[in-house]
């Protein structure tokens, strides 16, 4: 066991454990952040896909090890917590109003895939959409309503 | 009476936000205000979006141990034993096997066939069948326990090949008028044989269950579900429990696509088992190997069609025999053969129609439901049929359907009259002239002339060749035949105690909007703000059996259920308050007359008529029509296919959310699109070859096409609201669509899905290489050369065995 020390959602964690524990179970079981999402586990589907130094990974292929001393950012950092609830982000409401999500799996995934994409000065052009979000599978909306909602989110509007 | 439903922690506001200027306070979980295009959000989208929602993996439940299963390697044997290593210490481990299960040993919809757990001395009847059970405190000692346990078995004889099963789970035939003598009169007729297979439905949320004992000697089971009361039936049965002492849960459900209709009942008695013995809860969380190794899929179909047409263009002979592989037992079987076989015409008027199917048992694991049952393997030969007459008769794909689409007062194969909701043609002329359907083929004609059949005009520049396909395809709405009226389902409205509405069904959400649209519905008939209306959790302890989340039924069926109890709640509540609205008086007449609450019973549709003995009558209460035109580019050299653009017409009957009906249509569709380019389960000896998401390939934001939804509205008069579901219609018409519009890109017919490029270069291949000099293959060739298909109907994938007569003249030159 050794101590990993890293910022998850701008809150800085110590966590113990070895060093190729996966950082989709070291969120998800030691830091009890569920919303990232594990749906094959080796790196085919985004479910799991957080930011690492503001980079979008699968976290079930990530060893804690190689997370030392980096930021984190998951879906639980994108809202903005108030006394009242949680404040969406932009791109969170732009999913919620264009139906970017259906069953909901992937969307946390999908959702950090986009983050970082917006935060590269992503536009709001269909084919530089679908590229970034390549990796991140959907199997219930045809991505069609994911990509009109990161395209509102970019500024732009379909 | 009292319910648990969640409490409100106060309203939703907007607040200062601070990205968007009308960002949402909301407090996870609960109702959401503000709107998509005019209808309210989805229900549960806030608690999705910010990773708060809990699917049954996010759920803790402390002390609980994890549980595995122990499955065959083999696809036909005979248990002899469970052998534990006397070496390993079993003392912290629980194992289970079927002498462990208290009531009977099956897992059952239709046939008490399919064991929970195969007994020593029994038969195990495919490769991933479940013989024993594990359950340990952490992960690692179930991985070791798991290598310490052995079977013995005997090898058994094998059948992997449908056509050579003697067992037949269930067969039907249907048959109008005289089939033979019309295609012995038949100026045309045109066979083909049409092979399909498996399809992983793929939900990115794999299987899931947890279960907790309970003090009374019950269980608890909480999970990711589409039927709560399908896995209560199971636990009561399998495990001696009564309906207080089953309890059945659902959690977040990461879709289902009907994947999740059954085999949540055989995890759900494995983690129970498991708890029951080891007294804590146990997790059943599978991973994606497992889950697509051992769970269900499409049945894989081969169908075999004759079509005869007469000298003026009609259609008059239908002769149809489909064989769909059940896999190693009934499981739902039977009924997705009943829906391929009332679906298997397509929906085109015809006098003289047979259509005889069967499904058979082979040692694969057992085949189920996926969005469309049955009617997308019948459909895709449908469409194919009726491109490849349009093509030999020389008339567009378009007219011919416009000639031959049933209309109202039509008669079906069973004999059903098509009295109301009739939208064939409208859905048709939608989705063409969105498309430029006609103009498009007109170009890509020209192109394909330039290029030339034998490719000798093909330019430097011309890498790809683009094609335009046209489908149309017809759903039948709710559970087929007497269906309905067998469930007997009920919905419930109450007003509470409180003065707030409750929505208590079974109807589960699993990403397609019920708990969106049902407090939709429910608030509308009430004159309430939606956010005033509450749903119950999917709980059997709470909620009525309002049948399973399946065949589309959930918008129609149950939520005409919930309109007809919301209106006699309305209609109690204002006649006891001097009518007044219910929207004004429902606080005070609640602290009056405390909670009140309706429950409301399936009534079967009027003039709805059908007998499931002789297959005669009203297969369905209405059908929805769907249309789908699909653009592609095939690349001249890989035969790569892509699909760029789609247009979706889909009538639903009436749509209570666009959004949401939208993402059904897009969904649906990328989903046909997968089945028709890239879904494909390979087996050696009945495993699968590709039980992983790195070898089964589903279409990626890359692959997709821009897909356009039209909704079209033919309502149901037999729904309170005119609503006939939209979730399996456009399942039904996307493959055939994109198959047709790669026959119009390279001139191949694609008989076999998918329509690999493999398929497409060999299909090319035979008659002439695409590479040097591309020779397309015209079905006109065809008939002057036919090809005797005999009796096989098991073509190989290189061969066409497609035989053509006629017209007469033609016939005279053979």
């Amino acid at each position: 066991m050794t101590t990993w020390r890293f910022v998850v959602n701008d809150a800085p964690v110590e966590v113990e454990a070895p060093g190729m524990r996966r950082l989709l179970d070291v969120l998800r079981e030691d830091l009890a952040l569920t919303g990232t999402k594990e749906g094959c586990g080796e790196g085919e589907c985004g479910a799991c896909t957080v930011l690492l130094d503001g980079a979008p990974v699968d976290s079930c292929l990530v060893p804690i090890c190689q997370v030392d001393g980096a930021r984190v950012a998951t879906v639980e950092g994108l809202a903005e917590p108030s006394h009242e609830g949680a404040v969406l982000d932009s791109l969170q409401q732009a999913f919620l109003e264009a139906g970017g999500a259906q069953c909901g799996i992937c969307t946390p995934g999908m959702l950090m895939a986009a983050r970082a994409y917006l935060n590269d000065g992503g536009a709001a052009d269909e084919a530089a959409i679908r590229e970034a979000i390549a990796g991140n599978l959907c199997r219930c909306t045809g991505y069609t309503k994911i990509v009109e909602a990161i395209a509102i989110a970019a500024g732009g509007s379909r | 009476m009292t319910i648990r439903t969640p409490t409100p922690r106060g309203p939703v506001r907007s607040a200062p936000a601070r990205s968007a200027p009308d960002a949402l306070v909301v407090p996870p979980g609960e109702i959401t205000t503000g709107h998509a295009r005019g209808a309210p959000l989805r229900r549960e989208g806030p608690a999705k979006l910010t990773g708060v929602a809990k699917y049954a993996d996010d759920l803790v439940f402390p002390g609980a141990w994890y549980g595995g299963t122990v499955r065959s390697t083999e696809a036909h044997a005979r248990l002899d034993a469970i052998e534990l290593d006397p070496g390993f210490d079993w003392s912290g481990v629980v194992v289970v096997s079927a002498a462990d299960i208290p009531g009977d040993n099956v897992v059952s919809l239709i046939s008490d066939d399919q064991p929970v757990l195969v007994p020593v001395g029994g038969e195990i009847r495919h490769h991933a069948e479940p013989v024993a059970l594990l359950a340990a405190p952490d992960r690692g000692m179930l991985r070791e326990a798991r290598q310490r346990l052995t079977l013995r078995t005997t090898p058994l004889p094998a059948v992997f090949d449908p056509l050579q099963s003697g067992e037949v789970f269930a067969h039907f035939d249907i048959r109008r008028g005289d089939v033979e003598a019309a295609l012995a009169g038949a100026e045309l007729v045109v066979e083909g044989i049409y092979r399909v297979g498996h399809q992983e439905q793929l939900y990115i949320e794999n299987q899931a269950m947890i279960a907790v004992p309970v003090d009374d000697g019950g269980v608890a089971v909480h999970g990711s579900l589409q039927c709560p009361y399908y896995i209560h039936t199971a636990l009561k049965r399998a495990l001696l429990l009564d309906d207080r002492r089953a309890r059945v849960v659902q959690t977040e459900t990461g879709g289902g696509f009907g994947g999740k209709e059954e085999y949540p009942s055989m995890i759900a008695l494995h983690a129970a088992l498991l708890a029951l013995k080891c007294k804590r809860p146990v997790r059943m969380i599978y991973e994606r190997h497992e889950d697509i190794a051992a769970t269900t899929k499409r049945h894989p179909a081969i169908v075999t069609y004759r079509s005869g047409v007469d000298r003026e263009g009609h259609l008059i002979a239908q002769d149809i025999e489909v064989v769909m592989d059940g896999g190693a037992y009934t499981t739902l079987t039977p009924v997705v053969l009943s829906r391929g076989t009332l679906h298997a015409g397509g929906p085109y008027a015809c006098e003289n129609v047979r259509i005889r199917s069967r499904a058979v048992a082979t040692n694969t694991p057992p085949n189920g439901a996926f969005r469309g049952f049955g009617a997308p393997q019948v459909e895709f030969a449908a469409e194919m049929q009726v491109n490849r007459i349009a093509e030999v008769l020389k008339v567009s794909p378009l007219e011919l359907r416009r000639r031959w689409v049933y209309q109202r007062g039509d008669v079906t194969p069973t004999g059903q009259v098509l009295r109301e909701s009739v939208a064939g043609e409208e859905v048709l002329l939608r989705a063409t002239e969105a498309s430029e359907y006609e103009r498009v083929r007109e170009r890509t004609a020209g192109a394909r002339a330039r290029r030339g059949a034998d490719g000798s005009g093909r330019e430097g520049g011309d890498r790809t060749a683009s094609g335009i396909g046209l489908a149309l395809g017809w759903h039948g709405a709710g559970f087929t035949g007497s269906g309905e009226v067998h469930l007997a389902s009920i919905a419930s409205v109450e007003l509470t105690a409180d003065g707030r509405i409750a929505v208590l069904t079974a109807s589960t959400e699993m990403g397609q909007g019920t708990k969106t649209i049902f407090p939709q519905l429910v608030a509308d008939e009430l004159g309430m703000a939606v956010g005033d209306v509450a749903i119950a959790p999917q709980d059997t302890a709470i909620v009525p059996d309002s049948g399973p989340t399946v065949a589309s039924r959930t918008a129609m069926v149950v939520g005409g259920l919930l309109i007809k109890a919301a209106r006699r709640l309305r209609a109690a509540v204002e006649a006891r308050n001097d009518g007044r609205p219910f929207a004004d008086v429902r606080v005070a007449d609640a602290a009056i007359h405390g909670s009140t609450r309706v429950d409301q019973a399936f009534e079967p549709y009027p003039h709805v008529h059908f007998d499931d003995d002789t297959y005669r009558g009203d297969a369905y209460p209405a059908f929805g029509w769907a249309a789908c035109v699909a653009t592609v580019d095939v690349d001249l050299d890989t035969a790569e296919v892509t699909v760029r653009d789609v247009v979706a017409a889909d009538d639903v009957g009436r749509v209570i959310h666009p959004v949401l009906a939208e993402g059904q249509v897009e969904g649906g569709t990328l989903q046909a699109i997968g089945y028709a380019t890239i879904e494909e389960i390979k087996l050696r000896d009945g495993r699968y070859l590709n039980d992983r998401l790195a070898t089964y390939i589903i279409p990626t934001s890359l692959d997709a096409p821009r897909i356009t939804s039209l909704l079209v509205e033919a309502p149901f008069s037999g729904a309170p609201h005119g609503a006939k579901g939209v979730g399996e219609l456009p399942m039904d018409v996307g493959a055939p669509a994109v198959v047709a519009a790669i026959h119009d890109a390279t001139g191949a017919w694609i008989h076999e899905l998918p329509a690999s490029p493999e398929r497409i270069l060999a299909r090319l291949g035979i008659t002439r290489p695409i590479d040097a000099e591309p020779r397309l293959l015209a079905v006109d060739d065809a008939f002057r050369e036919p090809i005797d298909a005999g009796t096989d109907p098991r073509p190989d994938a290189e061969t066409d065995p497609q035989v053509m007569r006629g017209p007469r003249d033609a016939d005279e030159r053979r």
